[in-house]
């Protein structure tokens, strides 16, 4: 029996789940889950959602969700437990580890048997297949590696889990998201992404009026964080975001290898530089060196609309 | 953890990365958890800072440097070159767990992942061991109270926790600015103490529950064409059917 643990909408890990082959199960946990429940239970593949509903899980804090996973594990014994290799699947995930005593498995890209698996080593430049002796298998998926599950078409049976947890300490006190009516980075086709090139946030707008006129994404290298141009959670790279959208442009990013990690797994990549030597040429497939400055405004007004 | 500075190669018979003569320095991600352990010596919100590395004699070199950015003392678990590469998050986790019990910190920082095996998880397992709360990709943590407030980098934007203490944190890049450690404090480090042990002596199973069943060479993505101006590069999107 597989489980696999959700928080919100569609994710590619159901997908890394149904692999494995035998019944996939899914846990929705939170203080608010009805709706994340309701979509869940519509993934064809899924049999059984649980729904852990309580305050005490609020902002799917760690100590609590992991609380609830050993409940739940102890009750069903499953043998392989995944979750998305996002912030959230990462942070709960080991340590669940830990009361399990097994090795948490980071990150697959692919499931070759219902013990071996493949993942990324050293910022995606090697490749390494392990095998898992233990009982039973952690494990977090990048979602760029499998397909997106289906949305429709399925009807799994939903089960409230009574939700006993005595975490006094840690306790969740607010989130400061992002606000954007954009798609979300790490699942759209379209990603336009800024680099140092961009000099300040403000030239970031012109990405973003792009990023409109193309329904696309917005990203940004590990440099334009770290300068402060955008917030933390546009970061693409070995240490942010995975993605591989259809379309990547790649605007004023040299390419270090940290930032290729991110988003060499991208159909096109297109690169926007006036540095004809930048690393990023050696990975796109449509390569411009020019001005961006010059380069992206252009491409604004050549989109009608 | 140590950090392997180089471009990969694969061993012939692809069962790990060649790491002889490549320099090894500390991973960036502890370097930021050591600056932030300072600064809260600085403010007095800890008295003493102890740094812990577990790998070969190498490792040596940089809890020294550890200690010439501000940290007080020293311990060196030793595991033999070559199987150093054995050595996963569950097992150093455990090594840590053990070396807590002896030391009895409040808190315990580690960096978020290591940039060679990319795991994330050495944090979250440990707290796990210890059942401790954990504040995983910190950006800011502040103290007050007995209590920490972190500010984590989460897949949204940011979250905000409060911790009791005791404690585990992963450091984020963002959490700080590591300082480079000036020639005085190098001379003084040497003075400070580095206690050694084993996995053995602290009574720790470090057998690799993961069997590497082989290291590849990821497909090499080929360059493509440059194009001459905006114009061109509209209409290979578009015929691609990417507009």
């Amino acid at each position: 029996k597989q489980w696999y643990q959700r928080r919100v909408a569609i994710t590619a890990g159901v997908t890394a789940a149904s692999k494995l082959g035998g019944p996939v199960h899914a846990l929705v946990a939170g203080d608010a889950c009805q709706e994340a429940a309701a979509a869940a239970a519509k993934i064809p593949g899924i049999e059984k959602v649980f729904v852990a509903e309580s305050d005490s899980l609020k902002g799917q804090i760690a100590e609590a969700v992991s609380a609830v996973l050993l409940d739940v594990q102890s009750k069903n014994n499953y043998s392989h437990i995944l979750a998305n290799g996002t912030v959230f699947g990462k942070n709960i995930l080991p340590r669940l580890g830990a009361k399990l005593d097994v090795a948490p498995i980071s990150d697959i890209v692919e499931v070759k048997s219902e013990n071996t698996f493949v993942r990324t080593i050293y910022a995606g430049n090697a490749v390494q297949t392990l095998e898992s002796v233990d009982p039973v298998k952690l494990i977090t998926v990048r979602g760029t590696a499998f397909e997106a599950a289906a949305d429709e078409g399925g009807s799994a049976a939903t089960e409230a889990v009574e939700v006993v947890v005595n975490n006094d300490k840690s306790k969740w006190l607010e989130a400061k998201l992002s606000k954007s009516d954009r798609p979300e980075l790490a699942s759209a086709s379209i990603v336009i992404s800024g680099g140092r090139g961009l000099k300040n946030g403000e030239n970031f707008e012109m990405l973003y009026t792009l990023a409109d006129k193309m329904g696309a994404a917005v990203g940004a290298s590990r440099a334009a964080v770290d300068a402060g141009y955008v917030p933390s959670d546009l970061q693409v790279g070995q240490t942010g975001k995975m993605i591989a959208p259809d379309l990547y442009i790649a605007v004023g990013i040299s390419g270090a290898i940290q930032h290729l990690a991110g988003m060499k797994d991208s159909k096109t990549i297109v690169a926007i530089n006036k540095d004809g030597e930048a690393p990023i040429f050696q990975v796109s497939d449509y390569g411009l060196v020019d001005d961006l400055f010059k380069a992206v405004p252009e491409m604004i007004n050549s989109i009608d609309g | 953890k140590q950090w392997y500075q180089r471009r990969v190669a694969i061993t012939a018979g692809s069962l790990g990365v060649v790491t002889d003569g490549v320099k090894h320095s500390m991973n960036p991600f502890d370097e930021n958890a050591i600056e932030e352990a300072v600064r809260m010596k600085q403010k007095k919100i800890v008295k003493e800072i102890v740094v812990a590395s577990c790998g070969p004699s190498q490792s040596q070199e940089t809890i020294r440097t550890a200690l010439a950015m501000g940290a007080d003392r020293g311990i060196h678990v030793e595991v033999p070159a070559g199987t150093d590469a054995d050595l996963q998050p569950l097992a150093v986790a455990k090594i840590f767990s053990k070396l807590v019990e002896k030391e009895k910190p409040d808190l315990v920082i580690l960096g978020k992942q290591a940039i060679d095996d990319d795991a994330n998880q050495t944090t979250q397992l440990l707290a796990g061991m210890l059942d401790w709360p954990q504040g995983t990709m910190a950006s800011v943590v502040n103290a007050a109270d007995g209590r920490l407030t972190i500010t984590r980098e989460i897949d949204g934007g940011l979250e905000d926790i409060s911790v009791s203490l005791p404690a585990v944190i992963s450091a984020d890049l963002r959490l700080n600015e590591p300082r480079y450690a000036t020639l005085p404090n190098i001379m003084k480090a040497k003075k400070k103490k580095i206690e050694k042990m084993t996995p053995e002596n602290l009574g720790v199973d470090i057998t690799p529950r993961l069997k590497i069943l082989n290291v590849v060479d990821p497909p090499v993505r080929q360059a493509g064409e440059k194009v001459p101006d905006v114009s061109t590069l509209m209409e290979k999107l578009k015929e691609k059917g990417h507009l």
